[in-house]
């Protein structure tokens, strides 16, 4: 045993040994690398690293933290009805427009496949636009304006159904499901490109071989030939649109304001803003933000295993 | 044209027809299939149609019951009732423009440099630590830019950026997504180009700018259209507070809240503000799906 450990420490040295001389004939991998790998250090690591620290004090920015263990996640979780319903909403948007917008990018992406390449463009820039259209989303709030003159409300009462306008964007009950529209409609972002250009890289002759081998319709194919190929790029767009539905907070901000009416339409990063930005309790804050940033890791880590079994 | 010529081009025609056509498709789930994909673009596109319809139609049609759908007299009113709003603000309005441009231009450039150095060595060299870099920077892909908010001030504030556009650009310089499609676009080179250089006697610097980055052009123009998107569209009110280091985004913004008096300008803004990301990525849209062809994940 004793023999077995001293080897191991001796291979772990020379390991080491060999990585310190090949980092020393590099350097100039390591000049080309250091502004990215600074700045990204300084705002993507090292936030993550301040936000877990934060979350197990009291910070208000005036006074200096103060140490308080895991009171912040406590209240978060026990006291907290606002936090939870924002909890209750983010999931029940992420599980619902989450997998839509996602089978939704890869539907249009494979029914657009074949299409001639001039029709194909025109598709995929419908289809993206809205999700670059920056706040013009905005105009489903004239479509759904709560008076007479809402296009949907004037629709409905023409129509016979209702007889008095619906506060469409105030009444608690219409607020998600309205946001979740929206929200659909957006989500056909960067993982539907790499699905587009996925698909236009499988190889040909996997098709034709899988046809003299009986693939026999469309769907066989789908299942046996097309997913297996797209593997990586389903890996990408998933997390693209688990970033993106844990993330929601722009369109239920602006649709149902902030705060919204008996906080339907609030969403943990609402949450967080109201803390962060509104309250300065940057320890509360950093407590939900690190909450969120290990939901959504654990989420990604999730799905991928998931979407490893795809196709085989 | 004779008889035979004709008839032999009408034979080819068929024999194209019938190997373009896939032997396991049927025609009726194709015509289905087309029929709901027409739908779904057409429903996909009403709202973008709608308000860029709206953003032409003068006031007495905004309110118009029911509405109709294209503009009956378009006019540029609304346009111009917004020029005449921008004139009235208290910074001239010139400076928010100039701003955003400002923001946009150093942000987009600093990005493109900085990401393409990484990712060339990333891609290109086996070196301690650089596929661990890389790793983490994938996990970067996988929490949005919310969960760092609070730090990201904290820090900014730290290094006193507050209120300067520093603190808009310098983050921007390390967006992941960038560094992410770059490397997997990179990967595609071959390494043999890069050692042919190296014998004729350039140095890596060299290299990098006059072999590589001409052969990734699809890539650094997609990071230029995705880094635009993300800071034309960046209000940066959290960072900013000056009024007159502010962008044009949030002041269109303020412009739109005017309430229902400003329906027409609001729905001005509206398309003035998308219209620079989707003309961007109409202009690049192939370069754009080249480079997402080698943006999958692998583990």
């Amino acid at each position: 045993m004793k023999e077995y450990i001293r080897k191991y420490f001796m291979l772990r040295k020379h390991n080491f040994k060999v990585a310190v001389k090949k980092a020393k004939r590099s350097k100039m991998c390591y000049a080309f690398l250091a502004p990215y790998a600074i700045l990204f250090t300084l705002f993507y690591v090292l936030p993550v690293v301040t936000s877990i620290f934060f979350s197990f004090t009291y910070y208000n920015i005036l006074e200096s933290p103060r140490f308080i263990g895991l009171q912040n996640y406590v209240n978060l979780l026990l006291q907290d009805d606002i936090f939870l319903i924002g909890v209750k909403n983010t999931f029940l948007i992420a599980v619902i427009t989450g997998p839509l917008g996602y089978m939704a990018s890869f539907l249009f992406a494979w029914l657009i496949n074949e299409l001639p390449r001039w029709i194909r463009t025109i598709a995929v820039v419908i289809f993206y636009a809205p999700s670059i259209a920056g706040n013009l989303f905005m105009i489903f709030s004239i479509f759904f304006r709560g008076d007479a003159y809402g296009y949907v409300n004037a629709l409905l009462m023409d129509l016979g159904i209702i007889n008095a306008p619906i506060l469409w964007l105030i009444n608690p009950n219409y607020m998600l499901p309205i946001c979740m529209v929206v929200i659909l409609w957006m989500s056909l972002g960067t993982g539907f490109l790499s699905f587009v250009a996925g698909l236009q890289g499988v190889d040909r002759a996997q098709y034709e071989a899988g046809y003299m081998d009986g693939v026999r319709n469309r769907w066989q194919e789908l299942w046996y030939i097309t997913l297996p190929n797209m593997k990586p790029m389903l890996m990408f767009g998933a997390v693209m649109t688990i970033t993106q539905s844990f993330g929601v907070c722009d369109v239920t901000m602006n649709l149902c304001g902030y705060p919204s009416t008996d906080y339907a339409a609030r969403t943990v990063v609402t949450h967080l803003f109201d803390y962060g930005f509104s309250r300065f309790e940057m320890g509360y804050a950093s407590a939900i933000a690190t909450m969120l940033f290990l939901v959504m890791i654990l989420c990604n880590k999730a799905i991928q295993s998931l979407l490893r079994r795809v196709g085989t | 044209m004779s008889r035979e010529k004709r008839e032999l081009s009408v034979k080819q025609h068929t024999v194209m027809k019938i190997k373009r056509r896939q032997p396991n498709r049927s025609r009726i789930v194709d015509f289905v299939i087309y029929f709901f994909l027409l739908l779904m673009a057409a429903l996909m596109a009403f709202p973008l149609v709608f308000a860029i319809s709206s953003a032409l139609k003068p006031l007495d049609e905004l309110f118009r019951f029911p509405p109709k759908l294209f503009a009956q007299n378009p006019t540029m009113d609304n346009f111009q009732d917004l020029f005449v709003t921008m004139g009235k603000s208290w910074v001239p309005f010139s400076r928010y423009i100039l701003n955003t441009v400002f923001i946009t231009v150093a942000g987009t450039v600093g990005h493109l440099i900085i990401a393409s150095m990484g990712a060339f060595v990333l891609s290109k060299y086996d070196f301690p630590g650089g596929k661990m870099f890389f790793r983490i920077v994938v996990v970067a892909l996988m929490f949005s830019g919310y969960v760092t908010a609070i730090p990201n001030y904290l820090i900014l504030n730290s290094l006193g950026w507050i209120d300067t556009y520093m603190a808009i650009i310098i983050p921007a310089f390390a967006a992941p997504m960038g560094l992410f499609l770059m490397k997997q676009f990179m990967e595609g080179l071959p390494m043999s180009l890069i050692e042919a250089a190296k014998i004729d006697g350039a140095n890596e610097w060299r290299v990098f700018s006059r072999i590589v980055m001409p052969n990734v052009k699809p890539a650094w123009l997609t990071l230029t259209i995705l880094s635009v998107q993300s800071l034309w569209n960046n209000g940066a009110t959290t960072f900013i507070y000056s009024e007159e280091k502010k962008t044009l985004v949030f002041a269109l913004q303020q412009i739109q809240s005017g309430g229902i008096a400003r329906t027409g300008q609001a729905a001005a803004v509206a398309v003035i503000m998308m219209v620079v990301p989707v003309a961007t990525f109409i202009l690049s849209e192939s370069q754009v799906l080249e480079t997402m062809a080698s943006s999958g994940l692998k583990d």
